[in-house]
């Protein structure tokens, strides 16, 4: 098991009576791109907030780039990246400085920031922007500028939560290339999403429902299994399924 | 009949320029769609065309009302639901139900049958606070709230941000009933896919339409022929499409790539060079474009 | 008139609902009184004092123990060198040193004339000079006595002279000052937050864009913390004639407009400051720096207006809490008659309504 860069088992958070996360079980590999679906108030969020060590686990085990969510939250946030809509960047910081303020919160050094600093601009192409403050950038190279920040530390795994909301549709098949790349470089990308046709960029897609995880394979499989042409139908069939409908 | 026009709008914050000649004019019992990704001026747009603030330059009309000199009459008449959440939160649903529906020199009993399939959702949570309910139905609480005085125009911006696939559908087959109502609604998305539940669309970036049409005709100005390319090895599909000198444009939809040529290419080319690259389970078929591959062809970006 | 009614119904909910609120304005009032009543008091009890002392006479002898039996004072320390008193005043045990002459006694039966020397702690001045007055008071009584015992002149002569008061009291002050300060409080930031709040959370856009006048936005805003401040006034009056012993001397009549007229003053403020600023913070900040401030520094609550330098007394004449102070020392304390707090009643009348056209004018019907 502690080659997976994410495993839980019968992984639960009841609050009061609630059952928010119900024993869900499913393994991620180093190196792929997991999708995380789920209707609003699905269970979605408190389930990622239990696996990026922010939230403790009612019972149930979970290992996240090695270390136990339970027993060693500390250990998991210095390998995790996270990125979600709301909060990204601090928008009256020039874009080096967020740079640098990221990477040194993760402990990187000096020297080490400045070479990937440049590094990470070249490959934005946001060279010229360097010395601008992120609050007059565009919304998408902002979101593009903010997964770079998230992965700058190069974490082991990184989760996103719903990155690509509201970004215009060129920018954000750009940032699925982002996504690609960083994949490629043995990172380990948990995403969640309302886009449907995003999550056919995944290489497996999980789909929970009232707090369990009711589907969990290939986009692909997901499909032929419910006999459907896109992920939207197989979301649609299953997300009416859902009982509950508070967040 | 007009329900709404707008000449050559223009807005500015400074240096920015939010908004640039914008003009459109929406039938009665249209449902209009603003589509664009967040930034390119809609919330600026809703907020003049609801009164709340003047246009450098240019006119707009309400149901034949002026939005500057008629701005009172205007505020009886339309309904307006803004992008973020805005009810009170330590109200109870029905608290806030009332307190719109005086606002509006009405009662809830008044127009009930307007909103009752939508109130009919939540009514079962009427007691608890607006702020502890999920997402689906604080949606459904603001627009009944919208609602409740049986606006002549409503305006939805963003009413579908954020929401799950499933509660942005439900919420769409309420727009489609309140459409037979008679209601003309403007309503604002960054969602592509919902363009073809409108029946007229305006495309928007960086403070300018793209395009002004229905759906359809937008789909079928589509100047190429558009291709769905699927093989086994997608991501480096990507890179070798990329690579092609006769691809013109090449962008991944789901599971396909949706590709067009130069002028002289056949599919069975492409098929051709493929499987020279040893890529299995080729797949290439012609197919309709979207709202969204149209987006993408217009936008300068 | 129904949409006012339910406008002002829903500004309840919102004050009622915020239980950490309502505790705040409710009970800020009452502990800023009993506050400013008991704790923070310029009065003198048990003041720790030294005393260097090389006569050892009789008359040394009946002084001090007057000092120290006196509800003021402790004797706390003898010094038998005078090199001791900068240590003493260093460790910050000993508020006051009482220095005698040598051979106090005999100079005073002899000559009639003996000198004693007050030495007080002048990092806080106003303590420093109540004090010496204390003892200089203890000291006159003492003087008194031996006159009639002896039926000679005796003098005894100490080197700081400060007027006695022994009725001195500090919650004289300081009752119309926390009035002028809750209100304003209440009225003007509560309300600004209230409207502010609306801004911010979006719900504005909503009730600009309906047939709601703003008006009515801005009225019923205003009737409830209108109300609370009442609630609040006579929460203030009562502790400070049951607890305080304060009395209200004058016309409450008299009072109760002065004071309304100041509650116009702080909500037109308060209404001022939410058409300036967008977020709560702002407003809190704007409302917090912009108005509690110089009531504190500048309204003569704390520091004497004649004491200050021209320019601040200048300043001090715009701020409305000044006026409301002053006309309610006057009343309350002084029992005067209306001719005497007229002027301060023009003032807050004219400022009222200047700032109440202000706030109206600068209100939008739109978002910016």
């Amino acid at each position: 098991m502690e080659d997976k860069a994410i495993y839980t088992e019968n992984l639960t958070k009841r609050f009061g009576n609630f059952t928010a996360v119900d024993q869900i079980s499913f393994e991620v590999e180093k190196g792929e791109i997991f999708g995380f679906l789920g209707a609003n108030g699905a269970g979605k969020t408190t389930a990622m907030r239990m696996l990026c060590g922010l939230s403790h686990p009612t019972s149930g085990k979970g290992n996240v780039a090695g270390f136990d969510i339970a027993r060693e939250p500390e250990k998991v946030k210095q390998n995790i990246g996270y990125m979600s809509q709301k909060f990204s960047l601090y928008e009256d910081l020039k874009v080096w400085e967020n740079l640098r303020l990221f990477g040194g919160i993760y402990g990187m050094k000096s020297k080490e920031i400045a070479v990937k600093t440049d590094e990470v601009l070249q490959e934005l192409e946001l060279e010229r922007e360097r010395e601008t403050l992120v609050k007059s950038l565009p919304l998408g190279w902002k979101q593009k500028l903010s997964f770079s920040v998230s992965i700058f530390h190069e974490p082991k795994v990184v989760f996103l939560d719903e990155p690509t909301g509201g970004v215009d549709p060129v920018t954000r098949r750009q940032f699925w290339e982002l996504i690609y790349q960083a994949a490629e470089r043995g990172i380990t990308v948990f995403v969640t999403t309302h886009y449907m046709d995003e999550a056919e960029y995944c290489n497996r897609v999980s789909i929970m429902v009232d707090g369990k995880i009711e589907a969990l394979d290939t986009p692909k499989n997901l499909r032929q299994q419910f006999e459907v042409s896109t992920m939207d139908d197989v979301f649609q069939q299953l997300a009416r399924r859902a009982t509950r409908k508070a967040d | 009949m007009v329900a709404l026009s707008a000449n050559n709008l223009n807005k500015s914050y400074g240096t920015v320029q939010a908004l640039t000649d914008l003009s459109l004019e929406v039938e009665k019992g249209e449902i209009y769609g603003i589509i664009g990704p967040d930034g390119a001026g809609k919330t600026t747009l809703f907020r003049i065309l609801t009164t709340l603030l003047l246009a450098d330059s240019g006119t707009a009309t309400v149901d034949g009302l002026d939005v500057v000199k008629d701005y009172k009459q205007i505020r009886q008449i339309i309904g307006y639901m803004p992008g973020k959440f805005s009810l009170y939160q330590d109200l109870t649903v029905e608290e806030n139900l009332t307190f719109f529906a005086t606002v509006f020199h009405t009662t809830i009993e008044e127009n009930y049958h307007l909103i009752e399939d939508i109130y009919k959702q939540i009514e079962p949570f009427k007691d608890r606070r607006a702020g502890k309910l999920s997402g689906g139905m604080k949606q459904k609480l603001a627009l009944s709230c919208a609602l409740i005085h049986k606006p002549t125009v409503l305006f939805l911006d963003e009413p579908t941000t954020g929401v799950d696939p499933v509660s942005r559908k439900e919420f769409w087959e309420m727009l489609m009933k309140l459409k037979t109502e008679g209601i003309t609604i403007i309503v604002s998305t960054p969602y592509m896919d919902e363009a073809t539940l409108c029946d007229r669309i305006a495309l928007i970036q960086d403070g300018e339409f793209l395009k002004v049409d229905t759906p359809r005709n937008i789909v079928a100005d589509y100047p190429d022929t558009l291709w769905a390319v699927q093989a086994d090895q997608m991501h480096q599909l990507l890179r070798d499409l990329r690579d092609l000198p006769f691809i013109r444009r090449s962008f991944s939809f789901g599971e396909t790539f949706h590709v067009t040529f130069d002028n002289d290419t056949t599919p069975g080319q492409l098929k051709d060079f493929l499987a020279a690259k040893s890529y299995t389970n080729i797949a290439i078929k012609e197919i309709e474009p979207t709202v969204e591959d149209c987006f993408m062809l217009l936008s300068r970006k | 008139m129904k949409q006012f009614r339910s406008f002002v119904r829903k500004e309840y909910y919102h004050i009622f609902r915020d239980k950490r609120t309502m505790l705040i304005l409710l009970a800020m009032p009452i502990v800023q009184i009993l506050l400013f009543g008991f704790a923070i008091t310029t009065e003198v009890k048990d003041v720790k004092v030294a005393v260097f002392d090389p006569s050892k006479d009789a008359s040394t002898q009946r002084i001090k123990e007057r000092i120290n039996t006196s509800e003021y004072f402790t004797i706390a320390e003898e010094l038998t060198n005078i090199d001791q008193i900068n240590d003493i005043f260093k460790y910050g045990k000993i508020n006051l040193v009482i220095v005698f002459s040598e051979n106090f006694a005999e100079n005073l039966l002899h000559t009639g004339e003996a000198k004693v020397q007050l030495i007080a702690d002048g990092t806080d001045p106003n303590q420093a000079s109540t004090l010496t007055g204390y003892v200089s008071g203890i000291l006159g009584s003492y003087q008194q006595e031996l006159m009639e015992q002896y039926q000679v002149p005796f003098q005894i002569i100490p080197e700081t002279r400060m007027l006695y008061n022994p009725q001195l009291k500090s919650a004289y002050n300081f009752v119309p000052g926390v009035m002028g300060l809750i209100l304003m409080l209440i009225c003007a930031m509560m309300t600004s937050i209230a409207i502010v709040r609306e801004k911010e959370t979006g719900t504005m856009e909503v009730l600009l864009s309906s047939p709601m006048k703003p008006i009515y936005i801005i009225l019923a805003k205003a009737v409830p913390y209108f109300t609370l401040s009442i609630v609040n006034l006579i929460t203030i009056l009562l502790l400070s004639v049951f607890v305080l012993g304060v009395p209200v001397s004058g016309s409450l009549f008299w009072l109760a407009i002065l004071s309304l007229l100041f509650v116009f003053v702080a909500l037109a403020l308060g209404l001022f400051i939410s058409t300036l600023v967008n977020t709560q913070m702002a407003a809190m900040l704007a409302s917090g720096m912009g108005l509690m401030m110089p009531i504190m520094l500048l309204s003569g609550m704390m520091f004497p207006i004649e004491s200050m330098p021209p320019v601040l007394q200048w300043v001090s004449a715009i701020v409305p809490a000044r006026w409301y102070i002053e006309a309610v020392k006057k009343i309350m304390i002084q029992g005067v008659e209306l001719q005497y707090i007229a002027k301060e009643l023009v003032i807050i009348g004219v400022m009222a309504i200047s700032l109440i056209m202000l706030a109206l004018s600068k209100f939008k019907t739109r978002l910016s």
